[in-house]
């Protein structure tokens, strides 16, 4: 479709008024990019740590559990502990499992659209806050390679559906104590905790609220989808929180499933 | 009341430079106040846009320490001790002191293809409720540009006014990309011609929206979302031929010129 003609012309290269100085903002602005790349930051280098360790994942039954870490999950390598081990396995991998499943969820974080906006802003600084100035001469957006790619979201969100399940299914197989019958232990609460924001982090996706409906024309012709939008629509506005809850909650448990898998933690039995 | 030190931008294409003026500030006022007083005493030729003193109307929009902000909106209470900084908005020429040319926007407006409805049935057009309450969000827009004016994608580089439409026009463009009596297609023109792409989701329109309009999660993101569904989903696309619901093309679909 081509616009109309347009009678208007657009003015480029006018002086501006203002100094030319990056910005005139008095307030803290700094404070939110420095906080997202420490977080950012610290939770890429634990899970890369996590990732490479290939051991303590799996609490198992010979202390009467049944937790693995969601880095871990599912376990695909041909060489997982016994009882941490998925119905199939890649016979040729021996690294660790954590190195295949990690591109999954970390691609839907990474093209993830509230993701986009801290990482551009704190690592790329493009810009750095509002009414700052860009750090970079030139500016292409997502219009050219690689980050057109983040296009692809939504398939990383389908994959992301496929890992939540997965982990629930973790998440219920932790009430399991084998040998002891069921229960529920600081490791299980801990597993249900971080499936449920897991869910409600993928839910609160704009990629799900528009599949689920938003990007239907007319509301009245589809009402289920309307309905599926209108339970969404007030998650979505929480998902910057339900983004940094989710990540910091998964390397939490993975912290907790090594620390018990190694020894240094007893998981207590509540009931 | 209370003595107040403003530093107001006074200049016009040739240049200009900040000029200091102390003023009274009495209890209640915003920065329009305080400039009209300026006006009244100091600078009867300081130049500023105004209208309705209500943030309806969108022509007092200037950047106060640094941040794109309504004059008539901003309480000199809120803002911190210290001197209070007024410039014009920085993403469009400046004509004199605080007035911008902000005739991009309307050369944007204009090259808005208009919403296409079908033929009239018999007993009338009918929208409902739910479809009316959705585009409504977005008929809040008091036009005062300041969106425009933070995003960095023309602010910080100039040449890009040529291809990028601006948050401001992607609210309309989703507003009838939503209008159930829309035929028009314009998903091809929204990503080849009015540089879609070019948003990186900072967000930082809607912080600076006055309406309070979610500029970027109700129409910048689904605008990039019908995108994919056009053009990287293959999924969709399947599901399009299989059910044989094409839309109009971008082709066929005629265009009407915007009122």
């Amino acid at each position: 479709m081509s616009t109309t003609e347009s009678s208007t012309k657009v003015v480029l290269g006018g002086t501006r008024g203002g100094p030319d100085v990056s910005t005139l903002r008095q307030d803290r602005w700094w404070i939110q990019p420095v906080v997202t790349v420490s977080i950012l930051t610290a939770f890429i280098i634990y899970s890369t740590w996590a990732a490479f360790q290939n051991r303590y994942y799996y609490v198992g039954a010979n202390v009467g559990r049944d937790l693995i870490s969601p880095f871990y999950s599912p376990c695909i390598a041909s060489d997982c502990v016994p009882g941490a081990k998925a119905g199939f396995a890649f016979n040729g991998w021996t690294l660790s499992p954590a190195l295949l499943i990690l591109i999954f969820p970390l691609g839907f974080r990474l093209t993830c659209y509230y993701y986009r906006r801290s990482y551009y802003r704190a690592f790329w600084w493009s810009p750095p806050a509002c009414a700052v100035s860009d750090a970079h001469g030139s500016y292409s957006g997502e219009t050219r390679f690689p980050l057109i790619m983040q296009n692809l979201h939504r398939y990383f969100f389908y994959a992301g559906l496929i890992f939540n399940a997965l982990l629930t299914y973790d998440a219920v197989r932790a009430f399991r104590q084998p040998g002891l019958g069921y229960g529920v232990t600081v490791g299980t609460i801990v597993l249900v905790v971080n499936a449920v924001l897991l869910w409600a982090y993928s839910l609160s996706c704009h990629a799900c609220r528009h599949l689920c409906g938003g990007g239907v024309k007319s509301f009245k012709a589809h009402p289920i989808r309307y309905r599926f939008w209108k339970m969404l629509t007030p998650l979505n506005a929480k998902h910057m929180n339900l983004a940094w809850a989710s990540l910091i909650f998964v390397a939490l448990t993975d912290v907790y499933v090594r620390l018990v898998a190694s020894g240094a933690l007893t998981d207590y039995k509540l009931f | 009341m209370a003595e107040v030190t403003m530093r107001v931008w006074r200049g016009d294409a040739n240049g200009g430079d900040f000029e200091s003026y102390s003023v009274t500030q009495n209890e209640g006022e915003v920065v329009l106040d305080v400039i009209h007083r300026i006006q009244a005493t100091d600078a009867p030729d300081l130049a500023c846009r105004w209208n309705c003193k209500a943030g309806k109307c969108g022509s007092c929009a200037a950047e106060i320490n640094g941040k794109p902000q309504l004059m008539c909106m901003t309480r000199m209470d809120t803002l911190p001790e210290g001197p209070v900084t007024v410039t014009p908005m920085k993403t469009f020429p400046i004509i004199r002191d605080l007035v911008t040319d902000v005739s991009f926007n309307f050369a944007q407006a204009e090259k808005v293809p208009a919403l296409l409805p079908p033929p009239m049935p018999e007993d009338g057009y009918r929208m409902y409720q739910e479809d009316v309450t959705r585009g409504q969000e977005f008929r809040k827009c008091i036009e005062c540009f300041m969106c425009q004016d933070v995003c960095h994608v023309i602010r910080d580089h100039e040449g890009n006014k040529q291809h990028y439409a601006g948050p401001r026009f992607f609210i309309r463009y989703a507003e009838l990309e939503m209008h159930p009596l829309d035929t028009n297609d314009r998903r091809d023109l929204i990503r080849e011609e009015m540089g879609l792409g070019y948003c990186n989701i900072t967000k930082c329109c809607t912080e600076v929206c006055p309406e309070h309009i979610k500029i970027t999660d109700n129409a910048i993101i689904p605008l990039k979302e019908r995108v994919v569904d056009a053009h990287y989903d293959p999924v969709a696309w399947l599901g399009r031929k299989i059910r044989r619901r094409t839309k109009r093309s971008a082709d066929d679909a005629a265009v009407q010129p915007a009122p």
